[in-house]
């Protein structure tokens, strides 16, 4: 595996640090990001499904609309809103705002609770939650 | 050091013009820049690809067919593509120690969105201009 024999911790120090919202913050954005380029595969076969025909759409309609794939969906929707919602913190941190560390940690707790909200919001619109349709949305999932 | 110094680079890492990633600030800029787009692009994805997905099969083809969603779909999934290469990047940067493993899964970083950017180009432009 990897040449590196120096048995000091290495960046992120996870087994000596304490956690705290700002770590947690910073790995999540990362879990995120990975999580959404697993993600666009779905949406690039979906996209290609639609270009090829019926024949791969249904298969795909139907794979995504079985409880599985629908656990998956949400989970990509929750990350997708974390991690846009937690760019535009990172936006204003590079931008020198809100550095404190009250601030900080209360920016990172907001975009965490906020995430989750959007995220539910998303699905709640989309009509994808039992019994909720306030768009009035046609057609099956 | 006589007066205060007007960038973050160090002199040193001037003249060697190289930072431990083996490139300056650009990548840097770049995925904020692209950040930027996407903090618009991904919202407008996912409100419009929701009615797409409700309307079934024919609703789909419809929503990829329409001249500005075509535009916006390979902008957004374009953009997607272009900043997550960078995010992969520094993650496989970040934890890969041994340098061999490491050019190996840059190259294949950059080849996997190369390729869902090639599919994504192909399968709107056949239903957008068909």
């Amino acid at each position: 595996m990897s040449d590196w024999t120096d048995t000091r911790p290495m960046s992120p120090h996870t087994t000596i640090w304490k956690w705290h919202l700002t770590m947690a913050s910073s790995i999540l954005h990362r879990v995120t990001g990975v999580g959404n380029y697993i993600g666009i595969f779905l949406v690039v076969a979906w996209l290609f499904a639609t270009a090829v025909g019926p024949d791969y759409y249904e298969p795909l309609s139907g794979l995504i609309g079985s409880i599985w794939g629908q656990l998956i969906l949400f989970g990509f929707t929750v990350s997708v809103s974390y991690h846009t919602l937690n760019g535009v913190r990172h936006l204003f941190m590079d931008a020198g705002k809100g550095l404190n560390p009250k601030m900080g940690s209360f920016l990172a707790g907001l975009v965490l609770v906020l995430a989750v909200v959007l995220a539910v919001t998303i699905w709640m619109l989309a009509g994808l939650v039992p019994g909720v349709d306030p768009l009035h949305l046609t057609g099956a999932a | 050091m006589s007066k205060p110094q007007a960038t973050l680079r160090t002199p040193l890492g001037k003249v060697r013009g190289l930072g431990s990633a083996k490139h300056g600030a650009g990548h840097f800029i770049t995925q904020r820049v692209s950040a930027v787009a996407l903090v618009f692009l991904v919202p407008w994805f996912l409100i419009s690809l929701i009615g797409a997905v409700r309307g079934g099969y024919d609703g789909a083809l419809a929503w990829v067919a329409d001249p500005i969603n075509a535009v916006l779909v390979l902008l957004a999934v374009g953009a997607s593509l272009y900043h997550m290469r960078l995010g992969m990047q520094v993650v496989v940067e970040d934890y890969i120690g041994k340098n061999s493993t490491k050019a190996v899964l840059l190259i294949l970083n950059t080849f996997i969105c190369v390729a869902l950017f090639a599919i994504t180009a192909y399968a709107v432009l056949k239903v957008a201009i068909a």
